[in-house]
């Protein structure tokens, strides 16, 4: 048996140098910890900037509901509501809309549709956040508040919800830019789970006489549940976290209101709303607590949506297939 | 089987595919009303000197966003600068080298914090540059939206190389050539295609962002002269133009919002033609 070393032996050369491969390896395994060292930058900025607070209100910071800078008061209740409400919200209207567009896509468009929309939908994602709000805020807030929540109050004006006096801009408002901004993402990210189904289970469906309804609903849902979840998830946290688009739209009220029609906050847009205005470094502090809070939310909606996606896998590689 | 209950199947079939086909179309309406009020909107005000002048002080009509649309060029380079030699040397440790449960934990990572909203990364920023600076610049800015890119570049560069057939790197270990200069020569080269794809992509992505430059780049109405200046971005500017009271300042911000538009959108065409035959999953 000759082994790479006889047969350098063999061929009298000096074996070659590792210095250039170890220093390569090296250097991009650096590269490669980078993350984890962005990861903790992340958290123990995000610590060390709310240390001020924490160390005042502790975690009960997240339920107190008074935000009132003025006399140095903050509870950020008002803008965990916000955010909450705002997200689930928007991902109600979201998800029932984009699961039934990616069912339309991947089971029933015919092709020369199927192409043109799927770019479409990638252009609807690639439209920047600012640029929505922008739009949410000349156009959609105003339409919205002048036609369908009237509307919305007279039919359902008894349930406290949808009392109160209107305003263009408000939390309904800004759960349905929400929904517009996380419709492409949940849209193709079922698309991609919808395709993964074999074929030959959608045939076997047709060959026993099923409608297109039905093969869809047997065939390709029955067994997709899991990934349409981690789809969610994957909405929920981009709507979690979205800033621009929600802060021209939510009206930036910090006190909770039960009516939907109601300014309010989130998160995100109430970070951005104050951070200039935040002298003292108390009310800084506070600021970057939010920032701690939010960044928890998103970390365990990402986990979810991982955990039931399996996006984490390694991408398949080509020569080991 | 009893015809009638055919009958309905079919009907129940025929009214879900229909359902189906308007909540597509119902998801694709906000697209056509936004580019039809960008467009009613924005086209009177974008002209050549939109695009060539600096903003004007409040109360006086014209003026334009050139320092802002110079200044998102900047900023998309820094990010870039910091982005790319990261990302891509990392994605080549993840393929080449890397070890399977290492790999995971630094994909996991990277996903983890490509969920991170953006708005975090600019206090984040701010607290690790902005506050020991004494001021908001370019560079703070730049180094926000990199920081942004890194997991995105990670995560492209390592399926694009990937798709490398392995046989690839065996013939050039037969050859005799070190590792390092077979992933820099023969697997970067043939994978080079995909991964300028994916950093386009990331450039098109944090090119509209506006949360992490709040504080870090801040805004700038004139020029910027060193990178430790505060400076303007497209994105930026359309906020606080947008949410101005003066009303041609509101008119500025449809037309910057076009302009932001546009680039987006020929960039993303370029793109795909660019993509086109690199088995680019980003770009399908």
């Amino acid at each position: 048996m000759m082994n790479a070393a006889a047969v350098q032996s063999n061929l009298r050369l000096a074996p070659p140098s590792r210095a250039g491969d170890n220093a390569f390896k090296l250097l991009t395994w650096c590269m490669a910890m980078m993350v984890f060292v962005m990861a903790l930058l992340l958290g123990w900025e995000l610590f060390r900037g709310s240390e001020l607070s924490l160390k005042r209100f502790g975690w009960g910071f997240l339920i107190q509901s008074d935000w009132n800078p003025g006399n140095g008061q903050f509870g950020a209740l008002p803008f965990i509501f916000g955010t909450l409400v705002s997200s689930a919200l928007g991902l109600m209207i979201a998800l029932p809309l984009s699961l039934a567009a990616a069912i339309y896509l991947s089971e029933m468009a015919p092709g020369w549709v199927r192409r043109p929309a799927e770019y479409l939908i990638e252009m609807l994602a690639a439209i920047p956040s600012v640029i929505l709000g922008l739009w949410g805020m000349y156009v959609m807030a105003p339409w919205l508040g002048a036609h369908p929540y009237p509307l919305l109050q007279k039919a359902f004006g008894y349930l406290p919800v949808f009392g109160g006096r209107i305003y263009g801009p408000c939390i309904l408002s800004a759960a349905v830019i929400v929904a517009i901004m996380i419709v492409p993402i949940i849209t193709s990210m079922s698309r991609e789970v919808f395709r993964a189904v074999p074929d030959s289970r959608r045939e076997a469906a047709l060959a026993l006489g099923a409608t297109r309804w039905e093969v869809t609903r047997l065939a390709v849902l029955k067994g997709s549940m899991r990934g349409i979840f981690g789809a969610a998830m994957l909405g929920l946290g981009r709507a979690l976290g979205e800033t621009m688009a929600v802060i021209m739209v939510v009206g930036g009220s910090t006190v909770i209101s039960p009516s939907l029609f109601a300014p309010g906050c989130t998160l995100a847009s109430g970070i951005a709303n104050e951070f200039t205005e935040a002298v003292d470094d108390m009310y800084r502090s506070a600021l970057f607590e939010l920032g701690l809070a939010l960044l928890l939310v998103t970390i365990v909606t990402n986990i979810l949506a991982h955990l039931f996606i399996g996006a984490v896998s390694a991408p398949k590689h080509d020569g080991q297939a | 089987m009893n015809p009638r209950r055919n009958m309905r199947r079919k009907a129940a079939s025929a009214a879900v595919s229909t359902f189906c086909f308007l909540c597509a179309l119902i998801v694709l309406l906000p697209l056509a009303l936004i580019l039809f009020h960008l467009v009613r909107l924005g086209a009177s005000s974008v002209d050549w000197n939109f695009l060539t002048h600096l903003p004007r002080p409040v109360g006086e009509t014209g003026g334009g966003m050139a320092n802002a649309i110079v200044g998102t060029f900047v900023l998309v380079a820094l990010a870039v600068l910091i982005g790319v030699p990261v990302g891509v040397l990392g994605g080549v440790y993840l393929s080449e080298f890397g070890s399977p449960r290492l790999n995971w934990a630094v994909r996991f990572t990277s996903d983890i914090l490509n969920g991170t909203p953006s708005i975090v990364w600019g206090i984040v920023v701010y607290g690790l540059v902005v506050v020991p600076m004494k001021g908001a610049s370019a560079f703070a800015g730049g180094l926000a939206l990199g920081l942004i890119m890194i997991p995105l570049v990670i995560r492209a560069t390592e399926q694009m190389l990937a798709q490398v057939p392995n046989h690839c790197r065996e013939a050039a270990l037969a050859l005799g050539i070190p590792k390092w200069k077979s992933v820099l020569h023969i697997v970067l080269k043939t994978a080079r295609k995909g991964i300028i794809t994916g950093v386009l992509l990331a450039c098109a992505r944090v090119a509209g962002e506006t949360a992490p430059l709040l504080f870090t780049a801040s805004g700038n109405q004139f020029w910027s002269h060193s990178l430790s200046e505060p400076i303007a971005s497209l994105p930026r500017q359309i906020y606080t133009y947008a949410i101005s009271p003066y009303d041609d300042w509101n008119r500025q911000a449809w037309a910057g919002a076009l302009v932001l538009v546009l680039f987006t959108l020929v960039f993303s065409a370029l793109i795909r033609v660019l993509a086109r035959g690199s088995n680019n999953p980003a770009a399908k």
